[in-house]
């Protein structure tokens, strides 16, 4: 199978799209939750404060999730256009 | 004779040498149990731990020596990603996290929080910016990237510049970690224990290099990451919060935040200042009120993982795999390791200060009479060595919260005896601790030995120089930045956390935008990247001198937007992505060769940047 330039360029696209979107999901759980952790406080979540659990597990737990995740996607993006590895 | 190391077999045995050794070191944890229901001392117990730890990872270390290139630099490609990330969350997970953690989740609260989602959230970086592309290069460290993408001797020189600055910063930290833990095991004096843990660091790393410092790692991952599990939940089931704590300790969370008011927690304040104690005056849940709260929060948690995306000691650990899909896979199993430590401090941190202060449980020593306080083993035991202090300000007899002083350190290392676990515990959690520096302190070393040796040495030096005469020079580099580490390591200049926080800062401010862009700016080039290198170390180091020596002439009166010495990076990192872009635009883009490899480092398939040029 031939990989020309425009299916390269394809394929870049596709990777830099799941990057952006996985950035995304980083950023907003990273940063965004943190950021209102004083009200997120006041829902009790399965007892925790709902703002700490989130620097305590929550977003733990989501960045492991999400990694698992990517890396399934990256893999089938790569499969796509014939660019994964040999097994 | 040799053992295999590489191949089908080797690989398909990993999990059953690993499964033994697993066995092997709780059924000598058990057999310790056994030695002290039986009468034997405590002293015994924790020399043994120690010694019996650090004499399988020099077992370990001599058997996988090597004079191979591929396997003394890059564990010859072949390590399979789950134990990689056992691995890296050994390599990662330094002295600090294991000791310091849980007691900075104690004392400072929820802004300590920044570091535990700081410490895990920068592997999406790593995995979604680097690690991959890097493995698909093929170099053997993190300069070697920089010096072929870009091209150039300086350049190359630049990167080796700040690894080590950031890297030596960081080991000096580990070699101190072990230091402090080796004496008070073994009873001798700190400046005999770092020696003493220099010597175990180095005959891990040295024979073997990569290889060895990889399956040491991981037997030190295991050893940490039982050390940790295990205290938490025999308290746990011993204390009635349930097998499971880390999933059930919302309501303890709660009743603190009940507890609080009552006992004057943030109202209360310390009467005296005793050197290196303070008291509990932070609240456990509530964040700080109000924007720049937040803002610090926030750009702490930015520090540490950009940080963690551009510490070569964790980078290089994905130039083991043997491929780039295996890379990948091998940054979330990285991820999901120092997952079960870190998602684990802050339900030590709550359940260790609940058990002190709440009145109906029997542990509780806040609100109870001072005399009878006095009287308990631990609270002795660690007065007498100035860790812990009770002072009765105001004279009722009573222990207030701002009468109990104590050194954050001791929450992981105290909190077993609190609960009146026996001994054997603090044998095993020292065990933990000095696994945690070992493991980090090896990574550092030898990214840094290797950069001068294979970087510094045979890529700018002697581009002749034969292998034999490349891997000792390797070895002896490992052997003089140790003893320079150690040295500094035995003046006590900076705090543990401290020279952690800068490295990270280090670390981003030079490297990060140099990797990144390499990949996936095909525009950058070498007089950007160079740019980006040294004005980003240069500008975060003047930052950092500057807000520290508000008085000097170089020095700023205030911190900017609240950016403290912690937090230096953002500054660094801002200027070298500005160089970095306004360099690039303005000097020619990079040939056309150089734009086909980085074409080719973006796919998977196909053979290394390095092997093709070659």
């Amino acid at each position: 199978m031939t990989f020309d330039l425009a299916q390269r360029e394809a394929h870049w696209r596709k990777t830099r799209n799941l990057m952006i979107g996985h950035l995304i999901i980083w950023f907003i759980f990273a940063f965004v939750i943190h950021w209102f952790a004083a009200p997120l406080n006041n829902i009790s979540f399965f007892g925790w404060p709902l703002g700490y659990y989130m620097s305590a597990q929550g977003s733990l737990a989501i960045f492991v999730i999400q990694l698992f995740f990517f890396n399934r996607q990256q893999h089938a993006i790569d499969t796509q256009f014939g660019v994964a590895e040999d097994e | 004779m040799g053992m295999q190391w590489e191949g089908k077999t080797f690989v398909e045995n990993l999990p059953k040498i690993y499964g033994v050794y697993t066995g092997g070191f709780l059924a000598f944890f058990f057999l310790m149990a056994w030695f002290e229901s039986m009468g034997m001392g405590a002293d015994t117990i924790g020399i043994l731990f120690v010694a019996f730890t650090i004499g399988i990872y020099a077992f370990i270390g001599i058997l996988s020596r090597t004079m191979a290139v591929e396997a003394y630099y890059v564990a010859g490609r072949s390590v399979p990603p789950v134990f990689n990330g056992m691995a890296t969350a050994a390599d990662w997970m330094s002295g600090a996290s294991f000791v310091a953690m849980a007691g900075g989740i104690f004392m400072a609260g929820h802004g300590y929080m920044a570091f535990v989602v700081g410490w895990t959230g920068g592997y999406i970086l790593v995995a979604t910016l680097m690690a991959p592309y890097l493995r698909k290069f093929g170099c053997y460290t993190v300069p070697d990237f920089i010096g072929t993408r870009y091209g150039g001797k300086l350049t190359r020189f630049a990167a080796i510049l700040v690894l080590v600055v950031a890297s030596f910063t960081y080991v000096t930290a580990q070699i101190t970690a072990t230091g402090t833990i080796a004496a008070r095991a073994l009873q001798i004096p700190f400046a005999v224990g770092v020696w003493f843990g220099l010597a175990g660091i180095l005959v891990c790393s040295m024979l073997g290099g990569m290889r060895a410092v990889t399956w040491t790692q991981v037997a030190q991952y295991i050893v940490l990451i039982i050390a940790y599990l295990i205290p938490i939940f025999w308290m746990s089931m011993a204390q009635g919060f349930g097998p499971l704590p880390q999933l059930q300790y919302g309501p303890a969370v709660e009743r603190i935040m009940e507890l609080e008011p009552i006992i004057g927690v943030g109202t209360l304040t310390a009467q005296e200042s005793i050197r290196g104690l303070s008291t509990l005056s932070t609240l456990h849940a509530t964040p700080r009120e109000g924007a720049m709260a937040a803002w610090q929060f926030v750009t702490l948690v930015a520090c540490m993982m950009i940080g963690t995306a551009s510490l070569p000691h964790i980078l290089m650990r994905y130039f083991t795999t043997p491929s780039v899909r295996a890379a990948r896979n091998s940054v979330a199993w990285s991820l999901f390791f120092i997952f079960l430590l870190y998602f684990s401090a802050p339900a030590l941190a709550t359940f260790s200060k609940l058990q002190m202060i709440d009145p109906s449980l029997p542990t509780a020593i806040i609100g109870q009479p001072i005399e009878s306080v006095l009287a308990l083993d631990w609270i002795q035991k660690w007065s007498a060595i100035g860790l812990l202090a009770i002072v009765d300000s105001n004279g009722d007899g009573i222990l207030q919260i701002n009468e109990f002083y104590l050194n954050p350190d001791i929450i992981v290392l105290a909190t077993p005896e609190m609960a009146g676990l026996p001994y054997v515990i603090s044998g095993l959690v020292a065990a933990g601790g000095m696994a945690a520096a070992m493991s980090t302190a090896d990574g550092l070393l030898l990214a840094m030995a290797n950069a001068l040796s294979h970087d510094l040495y045979y890529k700018i030096i002697d581009p002749k120089a034969e292998t034999r005469k490349r891997l000792l020079t390797s070895r002896v580099l490992l052997l003089l930045i140790g003893a320079g580490g150690a040295l500094v390591a035995s003046m006590q200049l900076t705090g543990i956390l401290g020279a952690v926080a800068w490295a990270f800062c280090f670390a981003m401010s030079g490297l990060f935008f140099p990797l990144v862009l390499g990949v996936w700016w095909k525009r950058a080039n070498r007089a950007g990247a160079l740019a980006g290198m040294l004005v980003g170390l240069f500008v975060g180091w003047w930052y950092l001198v500057a807000v520290r020596n508000p008085d000097a002439w170089y020095g700023i009166a205030a911190p900017w937007l609240g950016l403290n010495d912690l937090r230096f990076g953002i500054v660094g990192i801002t200027a070298s992505l500005i160089a970095m872009v306004v360099v690039t635009l303005l000097t020619p883009a990079p040939d056309a060769e150089t734009q086909a490899m980085v074409d080719e480092v973006r796919i998977p398939r196909g053979d290394t940047i390095i092997a093709a040029k070659q």
